[in-house]
């Protein structure tokens, strides 16, 4: 039972600070005088007195937290928080049903940007806030999760960029300890979102939402605070900064970090993830967009070029948002779009999929395998940045990608025999386990998740929370093993 | 001289041996007494057993009144630490070490004054990588060195039949390539020098050495034997040190295969070269060498630290089909067993290497020197000083210059400029001049003329 404990005494805590963070909508409720006060005060009182409570009672529990609890610690996190979450929306919307609910706020804090709330023009500003403020928390999460406490776990993205491996992250504890790593990351995650909530509002949006969307885009989650997403606004200027700051919160944030407090722009140089991320990228916006053009979609180059990109790379950052519905378009350029949002960002980003390294080690591995035929005495080992990358964590990344594989068939198994057809189901699986946001058909941009029934809803929601805590962490914690004593 | 040699290795050995013959007093220092006494019963100096950077053990191979100190341990830092005590503590006026780590040469100040001390740094597995990366380039050469900053070169190339020039006086050489200024300055028929002049007659077989600017080496090798298809796969046996820096060296611009049999020093090959093949194995495995395709390589290269496995390696990828096969041989016995049958170019080690490091020795301003048909005879680098009144060779034309039987002046170098010496080309101070020495007793008569004031001696 001590183990328990100690992971609830630590929960309580991030759960009390989760009250706090409910201060900001209720906040903007109140200024705005927008109704929806009264949701944020039961919903404070309840998650803070649960936090404190739980806090209380586990409060003799002070052990050294190990390995076990650490795997336990986050997956609490990630499950109870978007319960909590949830009050606010419950609060306002009675007719809501805790399954869509949780859904919205599991889609928030995992940054992933489905939802299954519509007129959202309509809803008061700060319940808005709140979910886009969810994804920015969530991201904030990630960050520490993916580049600080994962690593110690021994799984997650970064876990390839411990010590003797290589590239950017070195000596990759950016600094010796692990809350001053946090702190570097979160201010240069802070930095970067006041930056893109200035650019928001130069570009033409109101400041609240530039705000909300900053948060929603720094976290690369999609939620908007109208139906038709960036076609609201219609400009090609708001266009280009989301662009921008999806393609900088697709990148490493160990990164970014180095390179602010170098000053230099070398830290990019040596990634190994955010020239091939870039890169894929840029040629697949002019590749859609011929695709489009060729397939008279839009009547000119420029015109497809803009939503090519726009929605491409929202895509492919596992974003989400949209200024088209690209579920009109040809089927080939959704299904590239799905594609490259399963691998193109980097680890390390708020971005969900496999992450680029994995990408990069699981070709130069199929490589490898393919000279090996040839030259059966070959010595090669799988590099990456010009350092040789562990045997182990190769294998490693073959088990990621059979189980992420396995994942997705097994849940797109489990939509379709739900009812669902083909596109919608396989799309879902994608988008929610990649983190993404729309997917095709009738989960698609036009649309959104809420025609799907309870049990569809929960394997959507499962598939997030897999996705967004690597697979392993979560599958880790349902094993047998992991209880035995 | 009195020197003083760290290290009983194969560099020490072979150092030791070329300056005992060149009478010197010499201690050799070694923490390993076996290796000391093989040496000892070979060649004539005294040994010291203990650690080669100990004061104590430096003081009793007397190191107070040396006059150099060559450390060439296996130890980058034992040698660096003992130049450095060798420096400070006994006053040595010279101190050369081997220094393998390309770290420490990256700051001069590591090895300057106010660091280590060390006046000349030398690196043998460096000089064997240049030697062969030079073969790579000019497949058709048995040797090619290069002096005044690779303004000339010289070129070793075995005649063939079917070159222009065989059979032929070397005069025509002239008329062959007007526009070419070369020189050939030493041939060897059937293991004797025959000193060249207009009238020597090419024969196939015999082994000729011009001197050329770089850019021409070419168009000389031409004359003497057809041009062979550029090289594009080499196979590398023998991962080690040597075949590390080759690898490196080549695989920019050629194919390259190494082969080492240790999985550890695979794994550390595969980790540091980028576009190069690593291969687990023998190199002696036939398996191998068949499952790599050796019959489509161009050059077979061997350089474990074995001389068995290079020599059976090298036959055995010549046997299957490999163009060309160089190996790396120790003894020198082998060496003559070997080349030029089967095995196209035999290098030893130990004379490639220590050049340089010879060169330090010897009196008069060397440059450099280079040993040749594995230490029978010698090129070296010279620069003159002096006037016509304190030098024996300044101001002079080189028709007045009373050299040895078997040296011959090659070329000069002046500033830029390279002129092929010709018997009325006069010699200023300050120029580069490249000597040949076919017979090596000869040569301190050829270092004394070069210093400057020696008539008063």
């Amino acid at each position: 039972m001590g183990r328990i404990a100690v992971v609830l005494n630590l929960l309580s805590m991030v759960v009390l600070i989760f009250a706090v963070t409910m201060l900001l909508p209720l906040a903007v409720s109140f200024a705005l005088a927008d109704g929806a006060e009264r949701a944020y005060d039961v919903a404070i009182v309840i998650t803070a007195l649960t936090g404190g409570l739980g806090w209380f009672a586990t409060r003799g529990a002070s052990r050294e937290l190990q390995l076990r609890d650490g795997f336990l610690l986050v997956v609490f996190t990630w499950t109870t928080l978007p319960a909590f979450a949830t009050l606010p929306l419950l609060g306002y919307l009675p007719q809501l049903s805790f399954t869509d609910a949780y859904f919205e706020t599991m889609s928030g804090l995992t940054t992933t940007g489905s939802t299954v709330l519509s007129g959202l023009d309509r809803l008061p500003p700060s319940i808005n806030l709140w979910r886009c403020q969810l994804i920015w928390l969530g991201g904030m999460g990630i960050i520490v999760l993916a580049v600080a406490i994962l690593p110690l776990l021994g799984v997650g993205g970064s876990q390839l960029f411990k010590a003797e491996t290589p590239g950017p992250m070195k000596d990759t504890k950016l600094t010796p300890r692990i809350t001053e790593t946090a702190k570097g990351l979160w201010l240069v995650y802070f930095s970067i979102s006041v930056a893109c909530v200035l650019a928001y509002r130069w570009a033409g949006m109101s400041w609240l939402d530039a705000v909300m969307h900053a948060f929603s885009t720094m976290g690369l989650g999609g939620f908007s605070s109208h139906d038709a997403s960036f076609g609201y606004w219609n400009s090609t200027r708001v266009e280009a900064v989301a662009i921008a700051f999806m393609l900088i919160a697709g990148i490493n944030f160990g990164t970014h970090f180095l390179a602010w407090r170098s000053r230099s722009l070398k830290p990019y140089r040596t990634d190994p993830e955010a020239f091939v991320f870039v890169a894929i990228l840029v040629l697949s916006c002019f590749g859609i967009a011929w695709y489009l053009l060729g397939n008279r979609v839009y009547p000119d180059y420029w015109t497809a070029l803009r939503f090519a990109s726009f929605n491409v790379i929202s895509i492919a950052t596992t974003t989400g948002f949209a200024n088209a519905d690209f579920n009109l378009w040809p089927v080939f350029a959704p299904l590239w779009m799905l594609f490259l949002c399963s691998f193109c960002t980097c680890a390390g980003s708020t971005g969900g999929g496999m992450k680029m390294i994995r990408a990069q080690i699981l070709f130069k591995q199929i490589l490898r395998e393919l000279l090996r035929i040839l030259h059966p005495r070959l010595y090669s080992p799988v590099k990456i940045a010009g350092q040789p990358v562990e045997n182990k964590v190769v294998f490693s990344v073959l088990s990621f990608v059979l189980v992420y594989a396995s994942s997705i068939i097994l849940m797109t198994l489990l939509l379709a025999a739900s009812g669902l057809d083909a596109v919608t189901a396989f799309s879902a699986v994608v988008v929610t386990i990649n983190n993404t946001g729309p997917g095709l058909n009738l989960v698609g941009p036009a649309t959104n998740f809420e025609v799907l029934n309870d049990f569809q809803t929960w394997v959507c929601t499962f598939s997030m929370l897999l996705g967004r805590l690597e697979l392993m962490t979560l599958l880790v914690v349902m094993t047998p093993a992991f209880w035995r004593k | 001289m009195k020197i003083v040699i760290l290290g009983a290795g194969q560099v020490g050995a072979s150092v030791a041996e070329s300056l005992v013959s060149e009478q010197n007093d010499i201690t050799v220092v070694d923490v390993d007494p076996a290796r000391l006494r093989i040496l000892q019963d070979r060649l004539d100096l005294r040994t010291v057993t203990g650690s080669a950077s100990h004061p104590s053990v430096l003081a009793a191979a007397g190191i107070e009144d040396a006059d150099l100190l060559i450390a060439v341990t296996q130890q980058d830092e034992t040698n660096l630490v003992a130049c450095k005590i060798a420096a400070r503590l006994f006053n040595v006026p010279r101190r050369i070490a081997r220094v393998r780590a390309t770290d420490y040469l990256n700051d001069e100040k590591v090895l300057g004054p106010d660091g280590f001390e060390v006046d000349l740094m030398i690196c043998p597995e460096q000089v064997l990588t240049d030697y062969i990366v030079k073969l790579v380039e000019f497949p058709e050469a048995l040797q090619v060195l290069d002096f005044a900053d690779g303004k000339v070169s010289l070129v070793a190339v075995r005649a063939y039949q079917g070159g222009p020039l065989v059979g032929h006086p070397i005069r025509e050489l002239r008329q062959h390539i007007p526009n070419i200024d070369t020189r050939i300055v030493a041939i060897f028929r059937k293991d004797t020098a025959v000193v060249p002049d207009g009238d020597t007659v090419i024969e196939v077989g015999d082994e000729v050495f011009c001197l050329a600017s770089a850019q021409n080496i070419r168009r000389v090798m031409i004359e003497l034997r057809r041009m062979d298809k550029p090289v594009k796969r080499v196979m590398i046996a023998g991962g080690g040190n040597i075949g590390q820096r080759l690898s490196q060296a080549l695989a920019a611009d050629y194919s390259v295969r190494v082969i080492d049999h240790n999985k550890r020093r695979c794994e550390l090959l595969a980790a540091t070269l980028e576009g190069v093949l690593v291969l687990n194995g023998d190199a002696t495995d036939e398996e191998l060498l068949e499952e790599e395709n050796v019959a489509e390589m161009d050059l077979f290269v061997a350089v474990t630290n074995d001389d068995e496995n290079n020599i059976m390696s090298s036959l055995l990828a010549k046997r299957m089909g490999a163009r060309r096969v160089v190996s790396l041989i120790n003894r020198r016995s082998y060496v003559d067993l070997v080349q030029g049958a089967q095995i196209d170019v035999a290098i030893s080690p130990a004379q490639a290497t220590i050049g340089r490091l010879l060169a330090h020795v010897r009196r008069g301003d060397i440059v450099a020197v280079h040993s040749l048909r594995r230490g029978a005879a010698e090129a070296l680098e010279a620069v003159v000083h002096g006037d016509r009144e304190s030098c024996r060779v300044t101001g002079r034309r080189i028709e007045e210059i009373e050299l040895p039987p078997g040296a011959s002046i090659g070329a000069i170098v002046r500033g830029d400029e390279v002129l092929m010496a010709h018997h009325d080309t006069q010699i200023l101070a300050e120029d580069h001049v490249i000597v040949f020495v076919a017979d090596k007793k000869t040569l301190p008569k050829v270092e004394r003329l070069f210093q400057v004031g020696a008539r008063f001696l």
